[in-house]
Formats: structure tokens, C-alpha cells, sequence
């Protein structure tokens, strides 16, 4: 390798989504050299694409009233089905006010209170006072005792990240974009950083630093069917688990949105159920009210996916070419609120479907959405297992979300790790300096370099990449979805561990020189089938039914054996994940009814 | 409409490989239902050129990657549907911008150095209060400044526009349109001078000669139109005021 290509600084952050992009300005503001690493120009993270809002106690309007952080702590501990790590959860109530009034400060246009009187789609009457006016409005969401949900029209996540950007490009943090790292480099217990590959030029680097932070989003499109963005691989949490020391917590754990539209499954937001929309099915009737007198559509996601499915399964799906679904009714929300505050619901009506949902119905069906699981950290962001490196955001297991994430908890999740992260990241690196064996990093590139060449020269393998990815991505979405039991998920199983060996026979079509997508595809697709292997095993060991894990033929929530968060290891060279339990920390709430999601499914239905 | 095959002629060159000269490459597929230049483009590549390159990041047009030209207009490759498209589709990369390879173009650091030249974030000399609560601001305002915050930075107004085509410095209608952003917020406190500097200027407004092909390609539909005019407006008091005073 060539020392000159090297590039050193502080912190390194592998990501530019919100996570990663807070934590870097943290650690800048400290005085720190930062780097931030993305796949994409920073704009274009996955954080843009969320149209929905945030989640802070704040209580500016009207049925938001009296709200406070402990109100937020129950509805998100009761949302992870008692998943989450209570003291987590805690701490990011208290500062999610903080978070939201410090992004209005960086130049987010926060939609704002309108005081006077209002009829609700149900017909009840609110009334926003004046005291209240100008300040930032909210919104209902899914599985809250209170509106509490910040939003700016239809567009929250671009506008919070083109504000967080402005930071980033007002403080000078250096950002590489279109690089990818693809291997941590550690020595003992400890992170140096890592090894890159540009997507400009195909050229490998070394990236050291003295605390690494992984904030590289969820891993959705292992699905093939996600509401994620195309370059939500997971490679983050990979190589993290690929050290062979990084546990994976509560891989098991995976989210599905209520409504991804059919075909394209792209998403439409929460904030449509949230401000007054319906389920409706084949005869248009408004089904959930039979299931969730209460909460109705508003229940939580894991919830209302279980019964949109079911009720499918009943046979009362919406024939299509692309199976069944449901349909959802924004109708009655009237023009002027579909072209405001939900205009982006409009516009991929009107892109994606061809109809305009002003006058039309849309047709949806649960999808893939969301990972709970992720790189496990403590409550300071720190990785178990490896000292200097850090996680934050999507990719981490933070553990606010135990099995099940409340809507407009994720962008607030960022936004606050990114800050409490940011600043253990500042002191840690405070305290540190960095001195490695130059060797240890000339090995790492050697052995990155290696994996390039063996592709770009195997002549005798018989694998394609993207038949093997598609393969994964079919055996996830038929085996591993909403409802699960043993059978499929053994399966499924057994079908990614034929896949996980058969990758590393994939032979390339194409040359492999330069930014070549062949080769980037082949470079990723060991990792994907890991992850895939610790969601499948995971979800086959854990005989319990818990917030979005839902199983068939252990179709009630068992305290007594399962309040634990799955550990995933994988040692090097082994052939399937090793997993460990830790126990699930209560210190406030204990273990009781959620008030929604209570009527079990039995296997069959 | 249904079983037609599409004719595709892309533009190859990747500048790894510079012993390859440009050149158009055709392929063909047979169109689907509801199939869209994302969907097109990724079989191509699964199917018959594994390195073909082109970006997509949220194939929902919201995050603007996937900009180049098509039929030789500027537009959203994700949402764009082949039924609307004649039988031979012509895929360019989009102008102005530098190549990383065939369809794929570095709209990034061209954004991020105007942003930069632009001074693009929020000026104050405010000091936040983590413990107070947030400064109000009417809700017509809020709309309005996200009305200009919409853009995506796709690069189809930069890509479409002969001044920026001709200079290399031109900010283009994206960074006017930022600028005016700012302008009219309330949380922004810098003083009309201090944007003059900036955008009074033949790089920025004055350098514009105002044939709209940017405001109709825009895929967000920002008014770029009045955007640009509100720009000017403001920048032509300000040098007016100048000249007064000298
Ligand atoms: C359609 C949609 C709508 C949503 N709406 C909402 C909502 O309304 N409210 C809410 O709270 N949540 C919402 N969510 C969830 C929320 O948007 C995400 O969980 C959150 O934005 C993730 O942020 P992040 O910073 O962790 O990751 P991301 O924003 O995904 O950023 C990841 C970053 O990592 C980079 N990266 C990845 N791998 C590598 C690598 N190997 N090397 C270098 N860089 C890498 C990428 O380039 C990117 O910059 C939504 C999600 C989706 C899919
Ligand atoms: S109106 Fe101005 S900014 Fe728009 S395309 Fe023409 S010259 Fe470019
Ligand atoms: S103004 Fe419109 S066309 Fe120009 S970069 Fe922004 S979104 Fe794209
Ligand atoms: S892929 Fe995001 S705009 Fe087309």
C-alpha cells in the first residue's frame, strides 16, 4: 500500500445520514478533526426520504396538551412491547425538546401552531389557544397517548438534513463522499478505523482515526421489498460484526410499515392514518375499528400490520396483479390538507400509481421499513466489544426500540444519539492518541486488496452475485415476514446457509475495473447473508411473540424466559452467527398490557 | 402498448478505463407494466451489462440522484415510465456536472462548494438556550421558506441552463433559489449588502438571461421563475441604493 493515500484525523464517521452527521458536528464544535464517510453526497441519505415528523414532548397543541417526557417514555417502552433499554429510553425523552429546538435554530422551517377551532375527521372539536401561536406544531402518530409528533409539511427528514448539512458545510467538516468502507481495522480490543473503497475511481485507503463511528442506517433492501432507499445494505453493521468481537443486538427485531403502496413500495407516511385516514378493504369497509376499538388505525405498526395482513389472509385483500392489498382512504382529509401537510403523499400518488389520491384510493400493503436491531452499544453509544468505536442512528442498538419503533422516534433517535454519542465521542478522543503497528493497517489493506483481486480474477467459480441477492432477498420476504414459525423460519435457515457458502464461489460477468457495480455487488453480498443468517436464526430461537416479532406457534409475549435482547456474534470463518442473551434492564415500567395489540392471532388464521 | 421492445442507446465511458473512447451502446428489453427508467436500468445491468453504472438512491424522487438527460431533456430517471417514453430511449449523463462513469455524475461537490461559496446555512449571532423553548414564527412564514427548501439538488435547472453550460462559476437557479431562502427568513440575520457580495454578480444574478428552460424541468416545481426574480429584485434596489451612494 501507499502511506500517502492514508488519511488521518480524529473521528472518522462511517455515514452522512442525521446520525452521523450530529455526531460529527459535535466532535467538530469540540475543536476535533472529523471525516465523514458516505456512500452518496450527504443530501442524499436515506434520512431525507422520511415525510412524517418527530417525536418530542413538547405540548404545543391541542391534543398535545399536559404532554411531558415520562407520557413519551411509556408510549416508547410500551411500543417496544418492554424491548427497549429504559434508561436509553429515558434519557432521549428528556432531550428529544432540545434536540427539535436546536434543529429550528439551524434553520428548519418546523410547521407552526394556528390557533382557533377545528373539527377533527371524527367529528371531535379542538381548539388550539392563542398562547401557543408560532410555535412548532404536531402531528398524531401511531401508539402516542398525545400528538406529539414535530413536523415541516410533508418533507421533515429533507428538512433536517438539509439544516444538519448546513452545519456540516458551515463548520468545514470534510466530507468523502461516494467512498464505502467495507472492513474495520482493529488490533486487540481496540478500532483504528478503517479500510475504504471509492466509488469514483475503485481505489482502496485506509481511514485512521481514534474513534470510528458506524452510522450507516438500516439494512432494508436484504428485503428486496423495503420502503428503504436502494443503498440500504447494511454493510455498516457487517463489518462491525465481522470483526468477530461486535455483537448484533435484536437482529430478530424488524419493522413493517402499514403502507408501502403496490407496486413500487414506496412509502406513504404514518401522518396519513395519523391526521384522520382509513383502512379500508375489498368492500370498503373500515376494518381495524372490529380489531382495535381504541387505537384503530392508530395502533402501533407491528399491530396494525398484523391485522392488514390477517384481514388479507381472511380473503379480504384487494386482487392484483401483485397479489393482494389493502386500501388506504385520505379522502375525506379534504384537498387543501392533501396538498399541504401530506403534498408528498400526493405527488407519488401521482408519480408512482398514476391516480390522484385527493379523489382516489390508494392501494398499500405492509413493507419491510425499519431495523430495530443493529450494532449493540451502550447508553454512551460505545460498541460492546471493541474500544474506539462508536454507533449512533439506524445502525445501532441503542436499544430505544426494543421490538417495535414508534412513528417519528427514529428521526428523534438520530438527532439525540447523535448528540449524546457525539459528545462521549468528543471526550473519548479528548483523552486518546493514536499510535497503531503500521502494520496492522498494511495487513487490512493487503487483505481488502486480496478480496478485489480474487474476484476480478476467478475464472472457475458458478455463482452470480445478483441471482444469490435475489434469492436472499425472496427467501426474507416469503419466510421471515410479519408472521413467522419455526417450519419457515428453519427454511429459511437452511436455504441462506446454502447461499452464504455458494457467495464465496461468485465469479464475475464483467471485468471488475474501476467503480465497477458488479464487483460492488459481489464485495457486499457476504456480509448482506450474514445479517440475513442472525435476523432467520434469531427469529427461529426466540419462542415468544414480541412487539413485531410475531410467531405463529408462540403467539403470546413470555416475560418469565424472554425479556432479553439477543446478542449475534460471528467468529471468524464460522458458518453461522453464535448468539448470547443479556437481560432486558427495567427501571421504571414494568412489564404490562401495551393497551393495543392485546387479541392474539392464532396459528392458521 | 403492451409486448413492445425498447431500444435503449446509452452513453458508456468510464474514465478508469480512458483507452475506451466514448461511445452510444443500444440494448434492448421488453417493456413491463408500470416499468420506469429505475426498473429499466437495473435489469440492464442485472441482466445484460453488470457494469453499466448509474445512481439511484431513493428511486421515489425525492433525494435527487438520479438526474440525466433524457430523449435529451433533463429529468428524473426513477420517475420516469417507459409507457410515456417512444420506443427508443436515449440516456445521456447530465452536462455541467463532472462524469464518475456512463449515466453517473458528481452533482455532490458541485453542491457542496456553491454551498460553501453561498454561505448556505443560517447566520445569527444568537446563542441557543437548550433550556428555553423555541423562538415562534408565524406559520405562513415556515411555508414559505420550505416552499424554497423543497430542492432536491438534482442539477436538472444547472444541467438545462446556457449560462451555466457556458461558465463554469455560474451558481444556477438551485443556489438562487437557496438564496432566496435564506432571504426571507427571519432567523437569518444577515444584511442585504453581505448577499449582494455574493449573488449581485455575474456569477450569480446578473448573470442569468432569464429563458426559463430551468423552471420548467424542475422536478419539485419550485417557482424558480419568480424565485430568480425575486432574487434580482432585491439584488437591483441594492445596487441602485449603491450608485446613490457613490
Ligand atoms: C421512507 C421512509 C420514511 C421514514 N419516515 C420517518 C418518519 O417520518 N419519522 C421517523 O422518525 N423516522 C422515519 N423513518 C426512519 C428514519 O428516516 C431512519 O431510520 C433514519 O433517517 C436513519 O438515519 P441514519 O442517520 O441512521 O441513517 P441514514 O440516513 O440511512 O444514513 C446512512 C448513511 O450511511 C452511509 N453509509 C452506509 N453504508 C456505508 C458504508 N459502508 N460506508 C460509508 N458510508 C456508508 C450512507 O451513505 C448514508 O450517508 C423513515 C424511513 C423510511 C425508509
Ligand atoms: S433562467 Fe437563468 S438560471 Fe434559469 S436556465 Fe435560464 S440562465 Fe439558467
Ligand atoms: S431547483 Fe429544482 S431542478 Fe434545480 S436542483 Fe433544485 S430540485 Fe433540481
Ligand atoms: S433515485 Fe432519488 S430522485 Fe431518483
Amino acid at each position: 500500500m501507499n502511506w500517502s493515500d492514508a488519511h488521518i484525523s480524529d473521528v472518522l464517521v462511517i455515514g452522512a445520514g442525521l446520525a452521523g452527521e450530529r455526531v460529527a458536528i459535535e466532535a467538530a464544535m469540540h475543536g476535533h478533526r472529523v471525516t465523514i464517510l458516505s456512500l452518496v453526497p450527504p443530501r442524499r441519505s436515506h434520512s431525507t426520504a422520511a415525510q412524517g415528523g418527530m417525536q418530542a414532548a413538547l405540548g404545543n397543541v391541542a391534543e398535545g396538551y399536559g404532554d411531558n417526557p415520562t407520557i413519551h417514555f411509556e408510549d416508547t417502552v410500551k411500543g417496544s412491547d418492554w424491548g427497549c433499554d429504559q434508561e436509553v429510553a429515558r434519557l432521549f425523552c428528556e432531550r428529544a425538546p432540545v434536540a427539535v429546538r436546536q434543529m429550528s435554530r439551524w434553520g428548519v422551517p418546523w410547521s407552526r401552531v394556528v390557533p382557533g377551532k377545528r373539527t377533527l375527521p371524527d367529528g371531535a372539536e379542538i381548539e388550539d389557544l392563542q398562547e401557543k401561536a408560532g410555535l412548532i406544531a404536531q402531528r398524531q402518530f401511531g401508539g402516542t397517548a398525545k400528538w406529539r409528533t414535530c413536523f415541516a409539511s410533508d418533507g421533515t427528514g429533507h428538512v433536517l438534513q438539509y439544516a444538519m448539512d448546513s452545519v456540516v458545510v458551515k463548520l468545514g467538516v470534510t466530507v468523502h463522499d461516494r467512498c464505502e468502507a467495507i472492513s474495520l481495522i482493529h488490533h486487540g480490543e481496540t478500532c483504528f478505523g478503517a479500510v475504504v473503497i471509492d466509488l469514483r475511481t475503485g481505489e482502496l485507503r485506509p481511514y485512521l482515526a481514534k474513534a470510528t463511528v458506524i452510522a450507516t442506517g438500516g439494512y432494508g433492501r436484504i428485503f428486496g421489498t423495503s420502503t428503504n432507499a436502494v443503498i440500504n445494505e447494511g454493510t455498516g453493521m457487517a463489518i462491525a460484526q465481522d470483526t468477530g468481537l461486535v455483537p448484533l443486538g435484536n437482529m430478530e427485531a424488524v419493522q413493517f410499515h402499514p403502507t408501502g403502496i403496490v407496486p413500487a413500495n414506496i412509502l406513504v407516511t404514518e401522518g396519513c392514518r395519523g391526521d384522520g385516514g382509513y383502512l379500508l378493504d375489498k368492500n370498503l369497509h373500515r376494518f381495524m375499528p372490529d380489531y382495535e376499538p381504541v387505537k384503530k388505525e392508530i395502533a402501533s405498526r407491528d399491530v396494525v400490520s398484523r391485522w392488514m395482513l390477517h384481514h388479507i389472509r381472511q380473503g379480504y385483500g384487494v386482487d392484483s396483479p401483485y397479489g393482494p392489498h389493502l386500501w388506504l382512504d385520505i379522502r375525506h382529509l379534504g384537498p387543501e390538507h392533501i396538498c399541504t401537510d401530506l403534498r408528498e403523499v400526493h405527488t407519488i400518488c401521482k408519480n408512482f400509481l398514476g391516480i390522484d389520491c385527493v379523489e382516489a384510493l390508494i392501494p398499500v400493503r405492509p413493507t419491510q421499513h425499519y431495523s430495530m436491531g443493529g450494532v449493540r452499544t451502550n447508553k454512551d453509544g460505545e460498541v460492546y466489544g471493541l474500544k474506539g468505536l462508536f454507533a449512533a442512528g439506524e445502525a445501532a442498538c441503542w436499544d430505544l426500540h426494543g421490538f417495535n419503533r414508534l412513528g417519528g422516534n427514529s428521526l428523534a433517535e438520530t438527532i439525540v444519539a447523535g448528540m449524546v454519542v457525539g459528545e462521549r465521542v468528543a471526550d473519548f478522543v479528548q483523552e486518546q492518541s493514536l499510535s497503531f503497528p503500521f502494520s496492522l493497517v498494511e495487513d487490512a489493506m493487503a487483505a481488502q486488496a486480496q478480496r478485489l483481486a480474487d474476484l476480478r480474477s476467478r475464472k472457475n467459480g458458478a455463482e452470480d452475485a445478483f441471482a444469490l441477492r435475489h434469492r436472499m432477498e425472496e427467501t426474507l420476504t416469503q419466510n421471515v415476514g410479519i408472521f413467522r414459525n419455526h417450519d419457515a423460519l428453519q427454511e429459511a435457515v437452511t436455504t441462506l446457509q446454502g447461499l452464504y457458502e455458494r457467495a464465496q464461489n461468485v465469479r464475475l460477468r464483467s471485468s471488475g475495473l474501476g467503480p465497477n457495480p458488479e464487483l460492488l455487488a459481489a464485495l457486499r453480498l457476504p456480509g448482506m447473508l450474514r445479517l440475513a443468517l442472525c435476523i432467520s436464526f434469531g427469529a427461529l430461537k426466540r419462542t415468544e411473540s414480541r412487539g413485531s416479532h410475531y410467531r405463529e406457534d408462540y403467539p403470546r409475549r413470555d416475560d418469565d424466559n424472554w425479556l432479553k435482547r439477543t446478542l449475534a456474534y460471528w467468529k471468524p470463518g464460522a458458518p453461522m452467527p453464535d448468539l448470547q442473551y443479556e437481560p432486558v434492564k427495567i427501571t421504571e415500567l414494568p412489564p404490562g398490557s401495551r393497551g393495543y395489540g392485546e387479541m392474539p392471532i392464532e396459528a392458521g388464521d | 402498448m403492451a409486448d413492445r421492445l425498447l431500444t435503449f442507446s446509452i452513453f458508456r465511458y468510464n474514465p478508469t478505463t480512458p483507452e475506451i473512447p466514448p461511445r452510444m451502446q443500444e440494448y434492448q428489453l421488453e417493456e413491463t407494466m408500470g416499468m420506469s427508467l429505475f426498473i429499466a436500468l437495473n435489469r440492464l445491468r442485472e441482466e445484460l451489462d453488470p457494469s453499466l453504472m448509474f445512481d439511484f438512491v431513493c428511486r421515489a424522487a425525492i433525494c435527487g440522484s438520479c438526474a440525466m438527460l433524457i430523449n435529451g431533456r433533463p429529468g428524473l430517471a426513477c420517475k420516469t415510465l417507459t409507457q410515456d417514453m417512444p420506443g427508443k430511449i436515449t440516456l445521456m449523463p447530465l452536462p455541467v456536472f463532472k462524469l464518475v462513469g456512463d449515466l453517473s455524475v458528481d452533482t455532490g461537490v458541485w453542491f457542496r462548494y456553491l454551498n460553501v461559496r453561498t454561505e448556505a446555512w443560517i447566520h445569527t449571532g444568537k446563542v441557543f438556550n437548550p433550556k428555553g423553548i423555541e423562538e415562534r414564527m408565524d406559520n405562513p412564514t415556515a411555508q414559505a421558506i420550505y416552499d424554497a427548501e423543497r430542492c432536491i439538488e438534482c442539477g436538472c435547472c444547472i444541467g438545462a441552463c446556457a449560462t451555466a453550460n457556458m461558465r463554469a462559476d455560474f451558481m444556477g437557479a438551485a443556489l438562487l433559489n437557496r438564496i432566496a431562502r435564506f432571504m426571507i427568513d427571519p432567523r437569518d440575520e444577515r444584511p442585504m449588502a453581505q448577499y449582494f457580495d455574493v449573488v449581485g454578480t455575474d456569477e450569480g444574478v446578473f448573470g442569468c438571461i432569464g429563458l426559463m428552460a430551468c423552471d420548467d424541468l424542475c422536478p419539485m416545481e419550485i417557482p424558480l421563475q419568480g424565485q430568480l426574480a425575486f432574487v434580482r429584485r432585491k439584488m437591483a434596489q441594492m445596487a441602485l441604493k449603491c450608485a446613490r451612494c457613490k
